[in-house]
């Protein structure tokens, strides 16, 4: 059981990894434009 | 650039949607080392094409650093190094792409919305994050009840639970605690008091239970609660954000600059509020009118579609009145201001909109009924556990405790609190994709109740343009010598001679006399006296004539079409049950004409905004909930004061502001479409109230008696949301 001392932070660990990552796209405004994000994608020339 | 420069620019004669007239340089923010930010509004944009029309057309100017069209909400943001004037020119590259575009202030508007947004958003993953842990924790606590967990690796998991959960609670529960205690505050109650009370004391018990190594922490149930109830809320505030930034439009429109003529002949740019009446005003060609007034010079027409919803513009001379908010569109006028501000007609309209505003703010919708008789009810419950337990069952304090808090989890209006928004957000989902926005979050419980529908007659059950008349045979050459003149004016009826012929080129040298028509060599198009012909009183609908030399002139007659489904779609109305009205501001023969064409029987003609909306409260009255379905300004009050009300995507913006919801398109059909989705989501959403409380009834008094552990809790609210969100999920399904 002695494992779980450091596997359970380990996990919470990587959980706050993603979470962290998220809230820094969200602050980035990676979510602000959804709508245009999904057809940016078929843009063919990427001048901008 | 000055305002007035900003007036005689090209933007003002552009071709296309309806000319910009304010100065964009006012909204200019100036940036470090010469850059400039011009944050505009557009309307228009519907796909990914347009978005890269519009930001090529701007990156290729010369200066221009940056061009973003934000496709969701609607607004470009634009970024170039140079003089601030250059707005004005970048406005004008915009707009001659096809797309109408407004200046706005962005630090005024709506910039609560997305920080609201973002803030339910962070909170949402705060959330997420800490029910998938918490939840693979008390996992391992309920497998190892059955294989014999240790005491000090339970306390050990419940610990862990506790350092995740607690933080978590503090900053995703935000948005249920501020409004909890804001409507305690108020001395009352909403859905969110049980939610703050439920998920505190529960987070409370646990730790307490914790810290004494009991077997039983409810840190997952609140958690995952706040998840739930989050994802809720933010599917919520996501269908209504769309629909909110077409509605700030209006805001930035707001400021109108009007020219004086001083006594001394000095011309002045003044806003609209600080001109006194008496004044003589200055209106361009193509310019908005800012006051009420009377002719002193000049001969011009007007368009009074703003007003009256006519798509004709009236043609005014020396002495008529004009009004504010119409547009002069032939040649430059001076005016006498008899009204500004709040005593004209365009602001005593906005006002008695405003008026029926208020009075239907007053509707409660059917979840905060609820929660008024929900809160009261679950707590009484909760307290009498405890009570009971203690003094009829003898036992101890904690424990009773513990069993009311388990009551108040478990009655946690999870499921009811996504029993609403997830129907609702489906349901325009699905309204959107055809086109239909709604704007409201109660209008599909105001439309379920509908029995009455009155529709306005230009520009809903008609298209509201005039279009070249085909019942009578054309001589297509005529036809197209005609467009290749019409090509030059903005007048609706040559817009309309170029739509029906849109393949011709259009002719060089052609000018226009206001008024009158078109000249190009010795080719005229205009009205009868303009091409030789005797005025006669022959009772007709608008007409062009072409005079041509050595041949007899030739007339082309126009009419306002009815939209293709506009009789069926009465039809099927009818057999569905509705009582259909049509109320027009038209002359009576017109309405009875398209009346009977359609099939209404009931028919009000020459009605003005006051009638409109005095007959719908008289409606109202009689115990009716009334849809109204119109476009003009001259309906915006009695949208605004209709039980529920839509409008078509070419109404005027301050009616698109006062309807529940806006439909896109040529068709009528929407109308319908709106009553069956609506009917249909009415009938889930009391379907997922009614498996809410079933749910409730089987799982209180398990937890009444004390039977309820976590895993029981989170089992329940876990399967009782599912149940809600795929019985929800039927409505996309299907027609």
């Amino acid at each position: 059981m002695t494992g779980l001392l450091y596997l359970i932070p380990a996990a919470l660990f990587l959980g706050l990894l993603g979470l962290a990552a998220f809230l820094w796209a969200l602050k980035n405004g990676q979510f602000d434009d959804p709508d245009g994000a999904a057809e940016r994608i078929l843009f063919d020339d990427d001048d901008r | 650039m000055t305002v007035e420069a900003a007036l005689r620019s090209p933007l003002t004669a552009a071709e296309g949607p309806e000319p910009v007239l304010l100065d964009p340089s006012g909204y200019v923010q100036a940036g470090g080392d010469g850059r400039h930010t011009l944050h505009l509004m557009v309307e228009g944009v519907h796909c990914g094409a347009c978005v890269r029309r519009i930001e090529r057309a701007l990156a290729a100017q010369a200066g221009v650093e940056s061009a973003r069209v934000n496709l969701t909400t609607r607004r470009l943001v634009v970024t170039w190094r140079g003089a601030a004037a250059m707005a004005a020119r970048l406005v004008e590259v915009v707009t001659r792409e096809g797309f109408r575009a407004t200046p706005y202030d962005p630090r005024q508007l709506a910039a609560g919305d997305a920080e609201a947004e973002r803030r339910l958003l962070r909170a949402l993953a705060v959330a997420g994050f800490a029910a998938g842990n918490v939840m693979l924790l008390s996992i391992s606590v309920w497998a190892g009840q059955a294989y014999a967990m240790g005491n000090a690796t339970r306390a050990l998991m419940h610990w862990f639970s506790a350092l995740i959960a607690l933080p978590a609670i503090a900053y995703a529960g935000q948005p249920f605690f501020s409004s909890a205690l804001g409507a305690l505050r108020k001395r009352r109650t909403n859905m969110d008091v049980p939610i703050s009370v439920g998920v505190l004391l529960a987070a409370g018990m646990s730790l307490f239970e914790t810290i004494r190594g009991g077997q039983h922490a409810y840190f997952d149930s609140a958690v995952a609660l706040l998840f739930f109830l989050l994802i809720g809320r933010f599917l919520d505030l996501r269908a209504r954000g769309r629909a909110r930034s077409a509605a700030a439009r209006l805001l930035a429109l707001g400021a109108e600059a009007v020219t004086v003529l001083l006594a001394d002949g000095r011309r002045q740019v003044l806003p609209a509020a600080s001109v006194a009446p008496g004044m003589t005003v200055l209106v361009a060609a193509g310019e908005r009118i800012g006051i009420d007034g009377r002719v002193q010079a000049g001969r011009s027409e007007i368009d009074t579609s703003l007003i009256t919803g006519e798509s004709l513009p009236r043609p005014v001379g020396v002495g008529d009145p004009v009004f504010a908010g119409t547009i002069n569109q032939a040649a430059p006028l001076r005016l006498e201001t008899t009204a500004v501000g709040e005593r004209t007609l365009l602001a005593e309209i906005v006002r008695l909109m405003e008026l029926a505003e208020q009075r239907r703010a007053r509707y409660v919708v059917l979840a905060d009924r609820i929660a008024r008789l929900y809160a009261p009810a679950v707590h009484g419950l909760a307290l009498a556990t405890f009570l009971g337990w203690t003094i009829l069952g003898g036992i101890a304090w904690q424990t009773a405790l513990l069993y009311a808090v388990a009551v108040l989890i478990i009655t946690c209006p999870c499921a009811l609190g996504l029993a609403v928004p997830a129907v609702q957000v489906i349901a325009s989902g699905r309204l959107l994709r055809r086109g239909i926005l709604l704007k409201s979050a109660t209008a599909l419980e105001r439309l379920a109740e509908v029995d009455t529908v009155v529709l306005d007659k230009t520009g809903t059950l008609t298209i509201g343009h005039p279009e070249l008349d085909r019942r009578q045979p054309i001589d297509s050459s005529a036809l197209k010598l005609a467009a290749s003149l019409a090509g030059a004016s903005r007048h609706p009826l040559a817009k309309a001679l170029c739509r029906a012929a849109p393949s011709v080129p259009v002719a060089d040298d052609v000018e226009e006399i206001a008024g009158q028509g078109l000249r190009c060599g010795n080719v005229r198009l205009g009205n009868r006296n303009w091409c030789g012909m005797a005025a006669t009183d022959e009772a007709s609908g608008p007409e062009l004539w072409l005079a041509r030399p050595d041949r007899p002139p030739v007339r082309f007659t126009f009419s306002d079409p009815l939209r293709a489904d506009a009789a069926s779609v009465i039809e099927s109305l009818h057999r569905q049950g509705f009582a259909i009205e049509l109320l027009s501001g038209d002359r009576a023969p017109a309405v009875a004409g398209i009346a009977s064409e359609v099939g209404i029987e009931r028919w009000q003609a020459a009605r003005t905004p006051a009638d409109k909306c005095a007959h719908l409260e008289r409606l109202a009255h009689e115990g009716r909930k009334v849809l109204m379905v119109g476009d003009g300004l001259n309906d915006a009050p009695a949208l605004a004061a209709a039980h529920v009300s839509a409008s078509p995507a070419s109404a005027i913006d301050i009616s698109q502001n006062a309807a529940d919801a806006v439909f896109q398109g040529d068709r009528l059909q929407p109308v319908l479409e709106l009553l069956t989705v609506a009917r249909r989501s009415h009938r889930l959403i009391r379907q997922n109230l009614a498996l809410a409380l079933a749910y409730n009834l089987i799982a209180v008094p398990v937890a009444i008696l004390g039977l309820a552990t976590p895993l029981i809790a989170a089992v329940c609210m876990s399967g009782s949301s599912l149940l809600v969100v795929g019985n929800a999920l039927r409505l996309g399904r299907g027609r």
